[in-house]
């Protein structure tokens, strides 16, 4: 367990931050753009070991929290049809749609069912061809492909009960819009590592082209973390804007060809509306017209179901780290983890739920 | 939610046309599967999200990723052992 003791270990961590305060003449602003970084920075108080040499801001990735809330309401008004199985993952179950969630439906008798893989799904509804069964089937790239191979695998067993409400959506078109807006203050971005281990990195050299930004793959430890932004801090500081690698472990470059293909014989790109940011386009997958009969939405007829987002809420200004989430006037009162107003509250992978779960709003940075 | 796990494939097997691998996540072990990896071994480690692999990892650097999961409480979430409203990876 060498490495453990590396990756584990405050010394190593502590002197990553150094190097970091050392080589930064001015507050970078750098954004992560996975939630599960944003949890782990957080966790770990990243942030305060960096104390002003960098300011880190939290992108809008957490898929849990940018499925748009009328895909929400769609997934609960499928819930509540009786011939219906509405299969998820539990990160979904306490997203509140515009009335109420998945577990309260549950609770009231709803068949929701909570599965480990999308292939688990494929197996309730094998096994129960009496039953419509409905995968949820929301994610970024990471994900894509496991969803893809679920309807395959449907396929090739004949299966005309099995079906996917799809709300995926992909992360560099995202990155495309924060830099493009006028107001945008991001310097450099920690690529997503998962993401990259299927897709690759080849998209982010073309962001990196196009807006000279410097962009570090990077993992999910704090040791990785402060690598990264070491990485960045180094780039920015020499005027470099390149796509570094620092999850090397599992990223390669071209990512991994089989998964990829499997997305693309069942998916294909759409726009999408990400909650907080609004409509994005080319920014999502949706079935090929050759598996519409695996399309929860045009099955049930579910397109009608529209919602609005509470205006009250700061998350896009959050999402596009133009603010944080102790900004927001409602951050911790009228919003919580427990009654969220919007995306970034919604997830504890969420920036909002973060900062309220590791009580960032009662100390001072 | 984009979590992956790090895991060492015990056993390869055809289940049904799918390439799966019973994976040992420390004492816990799942079924995996391997049709995104088709070069894995048995003894390898691997990423897993969701129920597949996506990529192969070594040895060393998946023990020490794995442990940092568990001293994070992470991994029963990821392995999907949670109970109803299982908390964000």
């Amino acid at each position: 367990m060498k490495y453990l003791d590396e990756y584990r270990d405050a010394k190593i961590a502590r002197g990553l931050a150094a190097e970091i305060r050392r080589r930064s003449t001015r507050p970078w602003v750098l954004m992560e753009i996975c939630g599960g970084q944003t949890h782990t920075l957080m966790r770990y108080g990243i942030d305060e070991l960096l104390g002003n040499s960098v300011e880190l801001v939290h992108g809008p990735g957490c898929p849990v929290c940018v499925t748009p809330l009328e895909m929400i309401d769609r997934a609960n008004a499928l819930a509540r049809r009786p011939e219906v199985t509405l299969v998820s993952y539990g990160d979904m179950l306490r997203v509140p749609g515009s009335e109420t969630d998945l577990f309260h439906i549950k609770a009231e008798g709803g068949d929701v069912r909570i599965v480990y893989s999308p292939t688990d799904a494929v197996e309730l509804a094998r096994k129960a061809p009496e039953r419509q069964v409905v995968f949820f089937a929301v994610g970024f790239e990471t994900t894509a492909p496991a969803h893809a191979m679920a309807v395959l695998q449907a396929e090739r067993l004949g299966l005309t009960n099995f079906s996917l409400l799809v709300s995926h959506v992909l992360v560099p078109p995202a990155i495309r819009m924060l830099l493009q807006s006028p107001r945008n203050r991001v310097q450099g971005f920690i690529a997503p590592g998962h993401v990259c281990t299927v897709v690759g990195v080849g998209d982010y050299e073309e962001l990196c082209r196009e807006f000279h930004v410097p962009i570090v793959v990077g993992g999910f430890e704090p040791v990785d973390l402060l690598d990264a932004i070491r990485m960045l801090v180094c780039q920015l500081e020499e005027g470099r804007a390149e796509v570094e690698n620092s999850y090397a472990r599992s990223v390669q470059y071209a990512g991994n060809r089989a998964a990829q293909d499997a997305v693309e014989r069942v998916f294909e790109v759409t726009d999408r509306k990400w909650r907080g940011l609004g409509e994005i386009g080319a920014s999502g997958l949706r079935l090929k017209a050759k598996y519409a009969a695996f399309d929860a939405e045009r099955l049930f007829g579910l397109a009608g179901v529209r919602a609005e987002e509470p205006s009250e809420c700061i998350s896009a200004e959050v999402l596009l780290g133009h603010r944080k989430p102790t900004d927001c006037p409602a951050f911790g009162t009228r919003c919580t983890p427990e009654r969220p107003l919007g995306a970034p509250m919604v997830s504890t992978e969420g920036a909002c739920a973060a900062y309220h779960q590791y009580r960032r709003h009662l100390v001072t940075l | 939610m984009c979590l992956a796990i790090p895991g060492k494939v015990a056993e390869i097997q055809d289940n049904e046309g799918v390439r799966t691998g019973r994976v040992l996540f420390g004492g816990i072990a799942r079924q995996a599967c391997l049709d995104f990896v088709p070069e894995v071994r048995v003894g390898d480690y691997v990423m897993v999200h969701v129920g597949f692999a996506i990529s192969v990892v070594d040895k060393e650097q998946a023990e020490s990723t794995y442990a940092l999961l568990e001293s994070m409480g992470v991994l029963g979430e990821e392995l999907g052992l949670g109970t109803e409203g299982t908390k964000s990876s």
